[in-house]
């Protein structure tokens, strides 16, 4: 046992018998009478840390990025920023494919070799919207209890996009919509989806 | 009896002077003369052409690594060293006349695609649609005027 655990241990006291003293621990140091039925659960010790994660050398800003998992999986959006962790900040933009400002884990991101040029974006936007706080969820007023058991039945309210967010998307993809317009079949590039067809080899393609 | 015809075989034969493409193997895709013929599964091949994409080294070979093409070195002796072959291939021209073959260009164009990024595959697809269109059109102009 170290020396600190040592100095914390309650002390006990001397006590004379006959003729002798002895030394009685205090009585927490005493053993017990009785051991516990089942042993107490312990925590395990945690052997992980967060390390900062380098994003791949193809995940640069302003790159033409494949998803292949969730809601928009096969849809060619544009790389705005990485974020910690290996999540990254993407833009459809929305006029042209309908992917909203979203963030997305890079794993599930095939990187093209295609770049969009983000000269005269709004980087203080970009900067805000990449912030902890504009993904978060809003935390309303839930109804919970008897008067939510017995609304069951009924719908509930539609989620409607909040206009701030809508006007985030505008600000930030007017730069990129102007960019894409000087590039020849950009914009119905980026409106298309991807897919394998037969014969594809994914991984003997270029990007 | 009836008189029978007999034409030579018009076959490309394993034989001096026949030029190969190398299929497979270390030298896949370069194009070589074959200067001798070692036994009924191996040749000695010699590729001196000037262009480093197509040129290889005199060395002995499977011939089941050998596609044989129609180009031949007429007057190749057997075992003829490399100079001699390269004099050879170049009076011949075999390499104007290979690349102006279809196979090669066929080779070059499966090439080109195969390194297409994702942009110009999507590009190539939507040019290739225009042009089919355009086809299309032109031919339906001549039906309907038939």
């Amino acid at each position: 046992m170290s020396a600190s655990l040592e100095a914390t241990r309650p002390a006990g006291q001397k006590k004379t018998f006959g003729k002798s003293t002895r030394e009685i621990p205090h009585h927490t140091e005493k053993a017990k009478k009785w051991y516990p039925a089942e042993d107490e659960a312990a925590p395990r010790k945690v052997r992980k840390s967060i390390r900062t994660s380098t994003p791949r050398s193809t995940l640069t800003p302003g790159a033409v990025l494949i998803l292949l998992a969730g809601r928009f999986r096969g849809k060619r959006v544009i790389l705005l920023k990485n974020l910690s962790q290996g999540v990254l900040l993407v833009t459809g933009p929305f006029k042209v494919n309908g992917v909203p400002l979203r963030r997305v884990n890079a794993r599930y991101v095939i990187a093209t070799s295609q770049k969009v040029d983000l000269a005269g974006i709004d980087e203080k936007k970009v900067d805000e919207i990449a912030g902890d706080k504009y993904f978060a969820r809003e935390k309303g007023d839930k109804k919970k209890g008897e008067e939510a058991f017995f609304k069951q039945g009924e719908k509930p309210e539609k989620k409607k996009p909040s206009s701030s967010r809508a006007a985030d998307q505008k600000a930030v993809d007017k730069a990129i919509l102007s960019a894409i317009k000087k590039e020849p079949f950009l914009a119905a590039y980026l409106a298309s989806s991807f897919s394998l067809r037969k014969g594809d080899r994914p991984h003997e393609m270029v990007w | 009896m009836g008189d029978a015809e007999i034409k030579a075989s018009s076959w490309r034969l394993v034989e001096v002077g026949r030029v190969a493409l190398i299929h497979g193997g270390p030298s896949d895709g370069k194009l070589a003369a074959i200067v001798e013929i070692i036994d009924h599964k191996r040749a000695l091949i010699d590729g001196p052409s000037t262009d480093t994409k197509t040129a290889v080294p005199r060395q002995s070979i499977a011939l089941a690594q050998l596609i044989l093409t129609p180009l031949v070195l007429e007057k190749l002796p057997r075992g003829s060293r490399t100079g001699v072959v390269k004099k050879q291939w170049a009076a011949a021209g075999i390499e104007a006349k290979w690349q102006e073959s279809a196979w090669a260009k066929k080779r070059q164009q499966k090439e080109r695609r195969r390194a297409l990024t994702d942009f110009e595959r999507f590009k190539a697809m939507r040019l290739r649609k225009q042009a089919r269109f355009e086809v299309r059109k032109s031919l339906a102009k001549v039906k309907a005027s038939a």
